[in-house]
């Protein structure tokens, strides 16, 4: 048996046992990225084999809380994919701006760096205090810092460029207070967003939303786990309402794909049919 | 031991329009195995070389989507702005994790991947660039019994990213770029005709 085979064993084993101790599921997750973010924990962790690691991981509270920060952080940025933005900006929210009052499901918002993307293009577009987001994620630690909305400073000048290329109408410093190293976003963003917990894999569905924002979560996930979320989403979203997909993801081929237009092609902006 | 090669990862920066050019240009519509490739891209290309190259060689050239399952003659493009990677059952996955190397996509994950689901039957490809991304994706390769060819330092455009390679592992071919599109064929086609002290370990 060649090392690795021994380690897939490992990693199997630890994910049975982390979702049997913790009710934490990570077995639909896909392997090759699951496993990167593993032996990267693994390597901090100071344990030299999963094996190793596994005696504490499933006795100390602690040591499962650190693997989930490991294995459950998505990476962004503000208006990252600023195109994407640009089309929410001038093919979604004129549709948007039809209601008197519209829910957004932002799930696996991670640090908040898109829900603030968000809101910030929403009040700029007149829709201040007629939204309400919920931003989700399963990692209860990035919530406490997206609830937070403090960034590092560094990051500014990309998040800014992003900004502008995504139809920004404003100058972005206007949203953040630069304090040393951090930039402390404007508490104005957070008045209509609710961060809260929520497990694609085990939880249920949010109510009668106009737009589900899910970009780039489910590339981590295995086939039957992405077929769970889409359906999650679909029964989630209103006759009309909006499906945003990371740039990679798509509808195609997928029998869920018939109820759904696609409105800006490349960008993975679908609208659900009525009826 | 016999083993028959599976799948070619390739890794390029600097100079990678015009190599991959020469290097897809002379493999033949049928090239009996899927060739995944690395080319560092800034965050905001289009899918504009996927389309270039795949007009321009007789492969089929595609930019990779998540779940693409992985075919014999197809050359799949790491899409900008994401880690291209392998899953074991023979499809594509992508991941948009923090740079790795100072990249993203990184030749080293998928390097990494690949070499953990196919092993020994794996040819590793490492060809110009300006940085040392690759090279701790090509020992892995050779780790598990896999090939590992890099592309000429003299003949690169940028030589950095061979050298980092050749310096990091035993390498197996050290070649000219034109050279490299013939070696790939042959190596292709002697299928479970390695004889046993080419399996070699790098360890």
């Amino acid at each position: 048996m060649q090392i690795d085979d021994v380690e897939d064993v490992e990693i199997r084993l630890l994910l049975e046992g982390v979702q049997r101790i913790y009710g934490y599921d990570f077995r639909d997750y896909a392997d090759a990225s699951i496993k990167r973010r593993l032996n990267h924990w693994l390597a901090e962790s100071g344990f030299d084999t999963f094996s190793q690691a596994q005696s504490q991981l499933l006795r100390d509270r602690s040591v499962f809380e650190s693997l989930l920060r490991g294995i459950t952080v998505n990476v962004t940025e503000m208006f990252r994919d600023p195109t994407f933005f640009r089309a929410v900006r001038e093919q979604v929210v004129p549709f948007l701006k039809t209601y008197p009052f519209v829910k957004i499901w932002h799930a696996g918002c991670a640090t908040g760096e898109e829900a603030y993307s968000m809101a910030i293009l929403l009040n700029e577009e007149g829709m201040a205090g007629r939204y309400r987001m919920y931003a989700t994620d399963i990692n209860e630690a990035v919530l406490q810092k997206a609830g937070e909305g403090v960034m590092p400073i560094t990051e500014m000048q990309r998040f800014t460029r992003n900004y502008q290329k995504s139809g920004g109408r404003a100058s972005f410093a206007d949203y953040y207070t630069a304090r040393y190293d951090r930039a402390i976003l404007s508490p104005a963003l957070k008045k209509h967003i609710v961060f809260a917990p929520h497990n694609l894999a085990t939880d249920g569905e949010f109510g009668e939303m106009n737009l589900v924002l899910c970009r780039n979560v489910m590339i981590y996930f295995k086939p039957a786990l992405k077929e769970r979320c889409l359906r999650l989403f679909d029964s989630s979203l209103l006759p009309g309402g909006f499906l945003c997909l990371g740039l990679k993801e798509s509808l195609e081929r997928r029998k869920m794909g018939e109820r759904y237009e696609e409105l800006a092609a490349p960008l993975r902006i679908y609208r659900k049919r009525y009826g | 031991m016999a083993r028959t090669f599976q799948a070619v990862v390739v890794g390029v920066s600097t100079g990678g329009v015009h190599a991959l050019q020469k290097l897809l240009g002379g493999l033949p519509a049928a090239f009996p195995l899927p060739i995944l490739i690395v080319q560092h891209i800034g965050a905001d290309a289009d899918g504009g070389l996927a389309k270039l190259l795949d007009e321009r060689c007789p492969l089929r050239v595609k930019e990779a989507d998540e779940q693409d399952e992985i075919l014999p003659g197809t050359a799949y493009l790491a899409p900008p702005n994401y880690h291209l990677l392998v899953e074991r059952e023979g499809f594509l996955s992508l991941s948009a994790d923090p740079y790795v190397s100072f990249a993203r996509p990184s030749v080293d994950v998928l390097f990494e991947s690949a070499a953990a689901v196919f092993g020994p039957g794996l040819i590793g490809v490492v060809l110009t660039g300006a940085n040392f991304d690759g090279s701790r994706g090509l020992k892995t390769i050779k780790n598990k019994g896999g090939v590992a060819i890099v592309q000429d330092p003299a003949d690169a455009e940028a030589p950095q990213m061979p050298q980092a390679a050749i310096a990091a592992t035993g390498v197996d071919y050290v070649v000219a770029l034109d050279g490299i599109a013939t070696l790939l064929q042959k190596l292709a086609a002697r299928r479970n005709t390695i004889p046993h002290d080419e399996k070699g370990r790098d360890d």
